[in-house]
């Protein structure tokens, strides 16, 4: 009699166990899936934005159309790109054609001192703060789960269930190295 | 030592000050049922007192500091710079965005609060904002909000309920004493009144004397200890450890004093608001005992070690 109670604990503890390991393995891949989706809020806002800075700096510096066609232009080709690779090499267009936009500012003061211009400037820097800070919370919740599946005791939950290692993201090599602004 | 190494160190050893903290606690009550016979039972009661006067505070935690140190909710416009690093801050640590409050002072300090990190606030002085640049304001914030993160409102709303304790048994057993203690105590010890027995008395009546400034500067180890790991923590938040760095070499350069600051919030600020007078050798020594953050030297040598 004593035994089987014994036995039955075991199980019932064991069984609320592995309810525990899988769950915290699904809020694991959930935050992945939701650092992901963060990223993607970035980038869309920092679109939304660059249309804006556009408008500001015509008004002062309208003759510089060859640096805002471009800033526009690297816009429209990262809401197009398709595939992480693709997106990363657009992204990056973007992030160096605003800094040329940015380097304009110091050659006309009226705009630099336009208080639009500072707030759009401050946006854009924000938002880019916050583009990489969301891709180094990717980065670290695809460490703690691709860690946590593959130990124990969940590396057993996670072999049953198929939960798949997931990838990181990687900065490309021209992204890593210093930003090269052209006149 | 490496970032994750000096985390889980700094972890390690405050847990560890908890334990020896909660071992006072018990020896306290030793010294408490030896010298007057109040047994555990007085223990239980000294803990309810504590807790039921430090729960009220740890509930509305964030309300109180904010109020006392004068902070006001930061406009998103024209603190647009505050609002986007704290943003970028939470969504590097999972976060939710903590209420933004600025306190109107030249000197530059900031503090954190609140019980969890869905009820933080976080407030900079206008001192601070002037004075910094914007990776070092961000190195700041990230200190801060490590503090959320690490829960060490927690931590340190523990430490002052043990230091309740540990002040309420001595105090309790003290006043037993004078007033000539419980009666029934009294004839079992004049019966087998010794040598021994009587070493062990005088024993426990030091460490009843002793025990409350022992929890104090215990209480102080352990700010010191979140303090430490605060840091750590910020770096590991930003990847950039010579933004903080750079900051803390700022506020040790500055010697202004938060006006709105005491002793009683002192542990909240990224630097201690509290003025310190130049004090020497064992002076000195013994002051550092009682404070609650290491020193800025010592703190910015750790960061230039990562």
């Amino acid at each position: 009699m004593t035994f089987l109670l014994i036995l039955l604990g075991t199980v019932v503890l064991i069984g609320v166990l592995l309810v525990f390991q899988y769950n915290s393995l699904i809020k694991l891949r959930n935050r992945i899936e939701g650092a992901w989706a963060q990223i993607d809020v970035q980038l869309k806002r920092r679109y939304d934005l660059i249309p804006n800075l556009v408008e500001t700096v015509k008004g002062y510096a309208a003759h510089e159309k060859e640096t805002l066609d471009a800033v526009i232009r690297a816009r429209n080709a990262a809401g197009a790109a398709s595939g992480p690779a693709d997106q990363a090499q657009a992204e990056n267009m973007v992030t160096s054609a605003l800094r040329q936009v940015f380097a304009l500012s110091e050659a006309y003061p009226d705009l630099k001192a336009n208080q639009g211009f500072v707030q759009l400037q401050e946006e854009i820097a924000g938002t880019e703060g916050r583009i990489s800070y969301a891709r180094q919370f990717y980065n670290d919740s695809v460490l703690r789960y691709n860690t946590k599946i593959q130990t124990f005791p969940t590396v057993i939950i996670a072999n049953a269930m198929q939960f798949r290692e997931r990838e990181y993201f990687e900065a490309d090599d021209a992204s890593r190295g210093p930003v090269q602004v052209q006149f | 030592m490496d970032l994750y190494r000096q985390i889980t160190a700094n972890k390690r050893r405050s847990w560890l000050l908890i334990a020896a903290f909660v071992a006072l606690v018990v020896v306290v009550g030793l010294a408490a049922d030896l010298v007057v016979g109040l047994g555990p039972i007085a223990v239980v009661i000294a803990v309810v007192i504590a807790v039921a006067g430090v729960a009220g505070a740890y509930w509305r935690s964030d309300a109180i500091a904010l109020a006392v140190s004068h902070a006001q909710p930061a406009d998103p416009v024209a603190h647009a710079r505050l609002h986007n690093l704290v943003e970028g801050l939470c969504i590097a640590g999972g976060l939710p965005k903590p209420g933004i409050y600025v306190i109107d002072d030249p000197a530059p300090n900031a503090f954190a609060t609140g019980r969890d990190p869905k009820h933080a606030s976080l407030a900079v002085t206008t001192g601070l904002l002037e004075r910094l640049n914007r990776v070092e304001l961000e190195g700041v914030l990230a200190h801060e909000l490590s503090h959320v993160k690490n829960y060490d409102i927690l931590v340190s709303t523990l430490a002052v309920t043990l230091v309740g304790v540990v002040t309420i048994l001595a105090d309790v057993s003290l006043r037993f004493l004078w007033w000539g203690g419980p009666r029934h105590r009294d004839d079992r010890a004049r019966h087998s009144a010794g040598g021994p027995a009587m070493v062990m008395a005088v024993l426990g009546l030091v460490l009843l004397v002793l025990a409350p400034l022992v929890a104090r500067v215990m209480q102080a180890a352990v700010s010191r200890r979140r303090e430490a790991l605060a840091d750590v923590s910020a770096v590991a938040l930003t990847r950039y450890p010579p933004g903080l760095l750079s900051a803390l070499e700022k506020l040790r350069d500055d010697t202004t004093v938060v006006h709105s600051a005491s002793r009683a919030t002192a542990h909240l600020w990224i630097e201690s608001p509290v003025a310190r007078l130049e004090s020497e050798g064992r002076q000195a020594w013994l002051n550092r005992l009682f404070d609650t953050h290491p020193p800025l030297e010592e703190r910015i040598q750790a960061l230039r070690e990562l």
